[in-house]
């Protein structure tokens, strides 16, 4: 198994720690990982990005042009990187602020209001962790046991106690995700 | 036993250089190599092992700090990133003229001049080929993962020692900034004063009375002795040449065409190799890990075997001479490069092998 995910949206929706969390879950059950993020003034405002491989054999190149998955959290991500699904792959939008909707027909694309969600919930923080929750719905790649393994080593101890929102978050994801089309 | 960490390859550097025992680390901070300086500011070595750790006031400051550190026989490092090491040049040329060991680490970035803060491959030229002025090599590490990014700092201490001569880790802004697993050695204690002593005699330690002075200087105005000096440095380099170098091969037994790559780049023709492997395309990937010395002996052999080489670099053709100088007969070689911070990806690599190589 190899699974090459891009994860995109604004700086500050927590797009990093999302892949973060993934990584270290996907450690945790014994797989080799790469996290590689974009680094420098998108950080800094704008977009963010972050491609996370998890395998079970050696990892090749940890920067990619084609990927199984796409997770995308704002209409410019979606523009750069809906082609860069493979034939067959998986986008997943949140459709909060998309004005030009994902086109292909060749993907399974699913939607997940997740930021309207997390704001009527009071849960914006971990919003991210809603939409990871969606994608493992589809793509159990990560056992649940292991995103909280997750958590405790990707999160500060100060912010442990953040961790059953988070768990919480997960769930909600989960139940949230719809599908848009579907192959 | 060891330990089991998910780290960023700068932090990698940093936390394998506190276990490998080393005893200061002095910097000035740049992107994207920031986090080694910040990684142990925050770990407090010297609470623990007594490493130093010390923001100098710039990059002149911090090699020449280390020319310091470096000739009392202490284990001692710096990183920066291309600029940043531009500007040390002088210190590293003074270096390999006194001999003295030290750890220096390039997180390269697109240049040339302040250039960008994306990852690069600009500076092989600057590592191998001497860097400052004067005839010297200094030996160069080419990590391709965050694992070899710490690995390589205690091998790189035990070069640098074993043949008084500065050592680079040649890495990039992206090996610097991604996160992958690492296993990390259990910590060596640093060495104390007499064991400092024994292990470099030619240092400056304090002058017992059963020795003259040890005098550490690149400077002899008398022109048959700065000539002795030289060959020395060039009987230490044949040295060199001989005993330390280190390559990597993947799916060469039955390669017809072959990748040449180093760092990043070798990751990313890694994959390019599985895709054009898929299509039926035989290609195999030589990695060069050391890059002086490089493996000249073993890319001449390969180069007999197969009926093309594309020379994949993030720059605009530097190790592609290197290779060409050792590969004695008459075979195309090829270079593909992306400059600037731009990472070329597996399907260019591809696209560009069949049309160069393979149709060329």
């Amino acid at each position: 198994m190899t699974e090459e995910i891009i994860i995109a949206g604004f700086g500050g929706q927590g797009v990093l720690s999302m892949g973060k969390i993934l990584a270290y879950s996907g450690v945790i059950q014994n797989q080799e990982v790469s996290w590689m993020p974009s680094y420098g003034p998108e950080m800094r405002g704008g977009t963010a990005n972050v491609t996370v491989i998890v395998s079970d054999e050696r990892i090749s190149s940890p920067i990619l042009n084609k990927y199984d998955t796409a997770i995308i959290l704002n209409q410019q991500s979606l523009d750069k990187f809906e082609n860069a699904v493979k034939p067959g792959g998986l986008l997943i939008y949140d459709p909060n602020g998309i004005t030009r909707h994902p086109e292909r027909k060749d993907i399974n694309i699913y939607s997940i209001a997740a930021a309207d969600e997390a704001g009527r919930m009071g849960l914006s923080k971990v919003f991210n962790m809603m939409v990871l929750g969606g994608f493992l719905k589809l793509k159990p790649i990560v056992k649940m046991e292991n995103i909280h393994k997750g958590l405790e080593k990707s999160l500060p101890a100060r912010h442990h106690k953040l961790i059953p929102d988070n768990e919480k978050a997960v769930t909600i994801g989960q139940d949230l995700i719809q599908p848009v089309h579907v192959l | 036993m060891g330990e089991l960490r998910l780290m960023k390859g700068n932090e990698a550097i940093a936390e394998a250089a506190i276990r490998a025992g080393c005893d200061g680390y002095f910097g000035y901070p740049i992107t994207p190599q920031s986090e080694v300086l910040e990684y142990l500011m925050a770990e407090k070595p010297y609470e623990t092992t007594g490493m130093v750790v010390l923001q100098a006031e710039s990059e002149v400051a911090a090699i020449n700090m280390l020319y310091g550190g470096a000739g009392t026989g202490k284990m001692v490092m710096t990183s920066s990133s291309s600029p940043g090491i531009s500007l040390m040049q002088e210190g590293i040329s003074y270096m390999a003229g006194t001999q003295l060991p030290a750890l220096l680490v390039n997180i390269v970035r697109g240049g040339p001049g302040l250039g960008t803060i994306q990852p690069s491959q600009a500076d092989y030229f600057q590592s191998v080929k001497g860097g400052g002025h004067g005839d010297y090599h200094i030996i160069v590490y080419a990590p391709a993962s965050v694992q070899e990014m710490a690995d390589f700092v205690k091998l790189g201490f035990d070069a640098a020692f074993k043949y008084r001569t500065p050592v680079m880790i040649l890495s990039d802004g992206a090996i610097g900034q991604m996160m992958e697993k690492v296993y990390l050695d259990d910590p060596i204690p640093r060495r104390g004063d007499e064991e400092v002593i024994t292990q470099c005699p030619w240092a400056s330690t304090g002058r017992p009375m059963t020795r003259e002075h040890n005098i550490l200087t690149s400077l002899d105005l008398d022109p048959a002795g700065q000539e002795r000096l030289n060959l020395r440095l060039q009987e230490k380099y044949r040295e060199i040449e001989e005993k330390e170098v280190k390559f990597e091969m993947l799916d060469c037994e039955d390669a017809e065409y072959l990748l040449v790559a180093f760092g990043l780049s070798a990751r990313i023709c890694q994959k390019a190799m599985q895709l054009a492997r898929d299509k039926g395309i035989k290609v195999g990937l030589f990695r060069p890990i050391t890059l002086f010395p490089f493996p000249k002996k073993e890319i001449r052999k390969i180069g007999e075997k197969v009926k093309g080489m594309l020379v994949v670099e993030m720059n605009a053709g530097q190790m592609i001479e290197d290779v060409q100088l050792s590969v004695g007969c008459n075979i195309p070689i090829e270079h593909y490069g992306r400059f600037g911070g731009i990472i070329p990806t597996p399907d260019e690599v591809v696209r560009v092998l069949e049309e160069k190589i393979i149709g060329g």
